[in-house]
Parts: C-alpha cells; structure tokens; sequence
C-alpha cells in the first residue's frame, strides 16, 4: 500500500538529506531526514517522507520536521519523527505526534552474570520470566491499586510504585525525568481510561514489547561503559513497553477533542491523524496534563515489571536480586511531548518537543541528567531486533544544536506484518531462533513471525547512522540471549 | 468480492471493508478487525449487549464504534462475532452485539492498540459502500 515519494530529497551531506519547503504547499520548514544511502533506497519506496512534509504543516514548528534513520510510515507523523513547536508563538501540541503509547519507552538492568553462568540456566530462567511477566492480549496484572492509589499514581509515576515496594529508590535518578512528569492531572485521564488501565499497570501487552536477556558482546568506548557499570561478556537486561490501556485511550480522546479544535483555531493540515490544538489553549493543555498522566503510568508500568524481572532472576539463581545487581543504567521513552528549553536562531525559546518513536539523547552537562551521568551524557537505549543485536549510546551536544537532543528509538521495520506472516508460513521462528542460541517466549506464533529479524531494518546501520551523524555515541552492543514476547 | 481484506502497513495493519448497505459495511469493518486478533471461528454468539456511539461524521463514527468494541473487550473481554443494527446515520448509531467472553478455548494473537485516523475513508462508490481503515499494533 505505501506510494513511495516522488518529491524532491536534496542530499546536505553524507548523513542529512532535506525536503525544502517549496516541495509542498503549507510546509513551514523544510524537513530533514537522517540516512545514508543503503537506508535511503528503503526511506524512497515507504510513505514516510510524505508524513515528514505533512507534520513541517504545522503551526509553530521551528528548526525543520526532523526524521530519525529508523523512519518509517506511521499515521500521521512518521515513527523516528521529531518535530519542536514554538508555545510562545501559538505552537501546537500535536497527540498523533506522540502516538497511542504514550511513553512507549525502554530501560536496560546490568547484571553480575557472566555469559556462562546465564547459558546453563537459561531455558528455565526464560520460563520464569515468562511466567512472572503478565503478558498477550487481555491479561491483567498482578498488582491491583485502589481508586486513590491509581489518582498518586498517575500524579507520581515510577516513585509511586517504588514506595509501594516495587523496585530501589535508586532506579529513580536513573529513569528520565525520574519517571514523573510534572503536571500530570487525573481529572484530564478520561473513565474510560482509568477503566482500560486498571488492571493494565505490570504488563508487558504484545506486538513488539519484549523482555529480553542479552550479552554485552561489543564495547565501543570503554571508559564511558566502565563508568556505566558495563564489562564485555556482563549479562543485562532490557524492558520495552508503554502505557498500555490507559494511554491508548488518552491519545483516543485527545484526538476527537483536537478535530472539533481544529476548526476553532482554524487550523488546516494535510491528515485527520495530524490533528492539533495550541500549547495554551484549553484543549492543548488538557491533552498535556492526560498525556503526562499517562507517560507517569508507564513509568509507573516498566517499574513493575523490572521488580517482576529481579524476582524471577532471584528464584533461578536462588541469590538476592541485589546480589545478582539488576541495576537500572537507564529508562528512556521515545513516544512523548515535552516542554524543553532549546535554542533557536540563537535565542533560548520554550518549545514542545515531539517524539514520536525517537529517543531524547541530551548531551554532557544537561542539568537533566542524574550526577554520575552528567559528563558523560544521557544514555540512550536502542533495541534492535530480536534476532540481531541492541546498542547502548549516548547523547552529544551535536544532537542539542541539530535535533533539539533527539536520537533514533530501534532499528525501524521494513516489511509489514502481513508480510512478514506469509514469508513465515512453513517456519517456526522459535526454532529459528533456537538453532542461533535464542530462546523465545511468546503467547503467540504468529506474534513471533511479525517480528522476526527480517521484519525489520538492520540496526547495525542505523546505529552507525546516529553515531557518523553525531546525534550519539556508541557504547556498546548487546546480543539476544532469551526473549519473552506477548 | 470478499467483505473485508488486510492491507498492507509497514508497522501496523488495515482493514479494506465493503458492503450493500452502511450497516454491512461496519459489521464487516468489524469483523475484519476481530479476525485481526482472534480466529473468529472460534467464537460463537453466545450473548449479546447494547452499543451506542456518535461521531462527527460516518468516517469518525466507524472509528467510534470499533473503538467501543475494543474497550468492550478490554475491559471486559467481550469478543464480538456478530452486530446487528437497530439504528445506523451518519452521527449515530445504536446496535446490538453479539459474542462472548474470553475463554480458554480463544488464542489472542493480535492486541489492536487503537483504531487510527490515518488515511481513513468511508465512500459510497458505484459498486458499494467501502472503507478503509489503519490499526496501531
């Protein structure tokens, strides 16, 4: 079904290619994607370039509608995309720019295992992740929260959930924003919402969320990974997944809100799916307040299931999870807004950061940043696929002066589900997985045939696409070890 | 032709529905959409409860009403195999679903997110009533 683009894609340098704003009318800034030519070829056949022309509509951008190398077609903005609109000069705030999964992110544990020591164990240990991960389509989580308790949690985030025993007060400096968005307002989260999230916070959902068990079997930069707490051959652990229920619903809502706000403000763009309203306006500031409830909910959702995890890696090694680490390096969402202060044309403006399937990537010095990260950078965490390899990096300044600190969030599919479905008929990806090494986890085969290796770009060079282009270091690579699916 | 197919998304799915009538243009959008997730023939209507939903337009209200049968099934973990409408425009409609209730005997495979507005049509053409619409996954 994807077109492709026809318009016009001037290359800037090896890594930079632009779509001026003459290429379509009702651009405000040009667009700039992030590619080199093995990705462009791909980038040229996909519908993405068209979003990317689309979400430079509108109202208030600065800079250009950027898109990350892992682009690819989404609804309405593209995923990798980033767009900055200015608040005091009637930026908008866009909730197709966020997705329904709000704070979709992904956070990685260090482990004191070995490669060897997991090996032997690791058919067991992955069924007991997988037994104590609440995840598929429709189940509910474990832990239940009164009425009151839901209302602190979606003003609180991740500290909510710690305090009730779920994770370490240290996990906390190492999630961003501390897993708490400030502003955060019940009263904006719909009933609707609240109904579809309670009994949603632990679990893992499906499509492309995972628990995975991996090896650090690359490092980059030794010194920033010694000071991360990273050695070749450590076993760690990553976490993706989102707001579930709960956030779906926000953004559901949010977006019949903005289409009647759209004919107030008099706001026209390409897609129904771009629909927006003012930072300041009522309806803006309404999504904002549910937005950030459901983002802390998430936060809230990945704390969970990180004490689920350090239960099951206690029970199979039958050590406390302390003993085995389990520390949180870092927590990271690529499916947010957020008010940043940026420079634009050398001024210091207030503006609505929009990254939708990108990932922030600040670099040294950003007050954000917890003390023992601020020299080195944010660490940012791309999953790949589950065939392949993820990478840890960090931010760099280049990204602060030419993305507004924003990097790619994974390698970015390439074939379509159905696709990769019909390419799976005859195979059985988990034993696939198994003759390379990896054991699989998943409530549904076909689950697993939608993401397999080939479903997605290779995440080698997107990597090495941020990493030339500046928007962030390399650290390390990590290798599938085990993966549990929804 | 067949009611419904799944198009092709580079992260999610579709669903390219027709039928004679409105009415059997959003029961095949939805049966399309169930098919997404669970293999309808395993799912008998066993019972059966009221929708009614609004929409700005008929494009807005089919994404309403599918939305309403995901939260259904959500929430409480109604699978829908069946609609029936009592009252169908292009605002409104009121209908009667009919299903039943996750059991052992159902493998979900797909979690459907949401119902998006990307490229969504709903047009009357010279053959039939048709609509297009994009799932998140």
């Amino acid at each position: 079904m994807a077109k492709g683009w026809s318009g016009p894609l001037e290359q800037i340098d090896d890594y930079r290619w632009r779509i001026p704003k003459s290429a379509q009318s009702g651009m405000r800034v040009d667009g700039i994607l992030y590619a080199d030519d093995r990705l462009m070829e791909m980038v040229r056949q996909d519908n993405a370039p068209q979003q990317v022309a689309n979400v430079a509509c509108l109202p208030g951008i600065v800079g250009a509608s950027y898109a990350m190398p892992d682009i690819h077609w989404g609804y309405g903005f593209c995923i990798g995309g980033v767009a900055a609109t200015d608040i005091e000069s009637g930026g908008v705030v866009s909730p197709g720019g966020v997705g329904y999964d709000i704070n979709c992110g992904v956070r990685m544990l260090t482990t004191t295992l070995e490669r060897e020591a997991v090996q032997a164990e690791l058919v067991r240990l992955m069924d007991t992740i997988y037994n104590s991960v609440p995840c598929g389509v429709g189940v509910g989580g474990q832990v239940k929260f009164s009425g009151r308790e839901q209302r602190d949690l979606l003003v609180r985030g991740a500290e909510f959930v710690v305090e009730k025993g779920y994770g370490r007060p240290k996990d906390i400096a190492h999630t961003e924003a501390r897993g708490c968005l400030d502003g955060a307002d019940p009263g904006a989260v719909s009933d609707r919402a609240l109904q579809r999230g309670v009994n949603q916070c632990g679990t893992l959902g499906s499509g492309n969320h995972f628990v995975e068990v991996q090896v650090v079997d690359e490092v980059y930069d030794e010194a920033v990974a010694e000071q991360l707490g990273i050695r070749p051959g450590m076993v760690t652990v990553m976490i993706h997944t989102g707001s579930r229920g709960l956030g779906h619903q926000v953004c559901d809502d949010a977006l019949r809100t903005m289409e009647k706000a759209m004919r107030t403000y008099h706001i026209e763009l390409p897609d129904r799916q771009l629909a927006c309203a003012p930072v300041g306006s009522p309806e803006g500031r309404r999504y904002l307040a549910g937005m950030r409830a459901a983002a802390n909910f998430a936060w809230a959702n990945r704390q969970i299931l990180t004490h689920h995890v350090r239960r099951a890696f206690a029970e199979q090694f039958r050590r406390s999870d302390e003993e085995l680490g389990l520390d949180l390096v870092y927590d990271v969402a690529h499916n947010v807004a957020k008010i940043e202060e940026h420079e634009v044309d050398g001024k210091a403006r207030r503006l609505c950061v929009h990254r939708k399937g990108a990932t922030r990537a600040f670099g040294p010095g950003s007050p954000d940043l917890p003390e023992a990260y601020r020299d080195l950078g944010q660490p940012v965490i791309i999953p790949g696929d589950m065939g392949r390899a993820s990478y840890l990096l960090v931010g760099t300044r280049t990204a602060m002066e030419q993305t507004f600190g924003t990097t790619c969030h994974g390698a970015g599919r390439t074939k379509s589900r159905k696709e990769a479905v019909r390419s799976a008929k005859g195979r059985s990806i988990q034993n696939e997985l198994k003759q390379k090494g990896i054991i699989a986890r998943a409530r549904s085969p076909r689950g697993l045939a939608e993401e397999q290796s080939s479903a997605y770009k290779d995440v080698d060079i997107v990597v090495d696409v941020v990493h030339q282009a500046g928007l962030s270091r390399r650290v390390c690579r990590m290798k599938p070890m085990g993966v549990v699916k929804g | 032709m067949e009611p419904f197919e799944i198009i092709d998304h580079t992260a999610d799915v579709g669903i390219a529905a027709r039928g004679e009538t409105p009415e059997e243009l959003f029961a095949n959008t939805a049966a399309g959409m169930f098919s997404i997730i669970t293999d309808p023939n395993n799912v008998e209507p066993r019972t059966s409860r009221p929708v009614t939903v609004s929409g700005s337009d008929r494009a807005d209200l089919l994404v309403a009403f599918l939305n309403e049968l995901l939260f259904l099934l959500e929430t409480d973990r109604f699978i829908t195999r069946r609609v029936e409408f009592d009252r169908l425009t292009e605002t409104e409609l009121a209908a009667v679903i009919h299903g039943e209730f996750i059991g052992p005997k159902h493998e979900l495979e797909t979690e459907i997110k949401a119902v998006t507005r990307h490229e969504l049509t709903v047009e009357q053409r010279a053959d039939a009533w048709h609509a297009t619409v994009l799932f998140d996954i």
